[in-house]
């Protein structure tokens, strides 16, 4: 895992308008941005059988209850980026709140009533220069205790290859074109120091809420693989 | 053959060429969450292992286990190496207790790879 560092993209895309078609009454589900796969919570494998077995043998030895288990689970799933997006809207419309989210993430994170653990966070503002984009080149870290756990994309070899490379041209698979005049950061995460993006707020929102503009920001905003639109 | 000492490991790609990214997502299986909860108890609450840990084991694979090996798959083969090496529990109490969890599932096992999780 390398140091976290800052990669300028060479390539230089040409500043379209992107559509987006994004409905924004359902900003947290996945499905509504990427394809899908099935589950396959119904086909027995080796792995599937050594978790049970290593789960047994922990319960088995006192370490752990199934208790513990499911509590763990259950905190995970209520990790999701409508947490994040939380975060986001607060710093959009308290420029007070914005300073401390930056400057201390971890107590600021814990005024909008989110717990980040253990996790070291670095918050990226993005600007009208500056267009902040998060990988983790050598693994998967990411910012899980107030993001969730990361999409499979994430983890993937070709993003983890390129977005360090030809960030611009990995960000047009998400649809978003970066103006050419905006520098575009990419962030290598650490298990150490992860890293979550303050996307900017868009325009024609001045007379939205919290709550409105929370509903706005996606999971893939705070990654920097998209931007925020109404 | 010698070694060579310069060369990048498997799981050190940042930079390299690759294909279009596949934004296809799975919902994660119960298996798959209680891996990760498994890794989040050990590692925060009985301070069994560290992430740094579990990585090691994950960058050890053999480059094909690495790619043919799903996510969890690979984190569940970590951690279970870490804990055996830390001697929670012994080859002989995972063998054993593999082959009773295998009793239940008479229509048998799929090989590795194949449940869900991709990447």
């Amino acid at each position: 895992m390398s140091t976290g560092h800052d990669d300028q993209g060479h390539d230089h895309g040409h500043h379209h308008h992107h559509d987006h078609d994004h409905d924004h009454l359902h900003p947290y589900d996945p499905e509504h941005h990427h394809p899908h796969r099935a589950d396959q919570d119904d086909s027995m494998t080796y792995y599937r059988l050594m978790e049970e077995a290593v789960r047994e043998l922990m319960i088995d030895k006192g370490l752990v209850t199934a208790d513990d288990i499911r509590a763990e689970v259950e905190a995970m799933d209520a990790r999701t980026p409508a947490n994040g997006a939380l975060v986001v809207a607060r710093a959009w419309t308290d420029a007070d709140f914005k300073t401390r989210l930056i400057a201390s993430p971890k107590e600021a994170i814990a005024e909008v009533g989110h717990d980040i653990g253990p996790m070291k966070l670095i918050v990226l503002e993005n600007t009208p220069e500056v267009h902040n984009v998060v990988v983790c080149t050598l693994c998967s870290c990411y910012p899980r205790w107030i993001l969730g756990i990361p999409p499979d994309w994430y983890k993937s070899r070709s993003y983890r290859s390129r977005v360090v490379r030809e960030p611009r041209a990995v960000l047009r698979e998400f649809g978003t074109e970066i103006a050419d005049n905006r520098e575009v950061r990419v962030h290598d995460s650490t298990a150490d120091m992860r890293y979550m993006v303050l996307p900017m707020r868009p325009e024609g929102t001045d007379s939205m809420s919290e709550e409105e503009l929370a509903a706005l920001v996606h999971r893939d905003s705070m990654i920097g693989v998209t931007e925020v639109s109404v | 053959m010698e070694r060579d000492f310069t060369a990048r490991g498997h799981h050190d790609m940042g930079g390299l060429p690759a294909g279009d990214i596949d934004r296809e997502e799975h919902d994660y299986a119960l298996w798959e969450k209680r891996v990760d909860a498994l890794m989040m108890i050990c590692t925060n609450r009985l301070k069994l292992m560290t992430v740094d840990q579990l990585r090691k084991g994950i960058e050890a694979l053999p480059p094909s286990a690495y790619d043919d090996m799903t996510y969890y798959e690979r984190w569940i083969s970590s951690v279970t190496n870490t804990l055996l090496e830390r001697g929670v529990f012994t080859a002989d109490e995972l063998g054993a207790k593999i082959e009773e969890v295998r009793a239940r599932y008479p229509d048998g096992v799929m090989p590795e790879g194949s449940a869900g999780g991709g990447c």
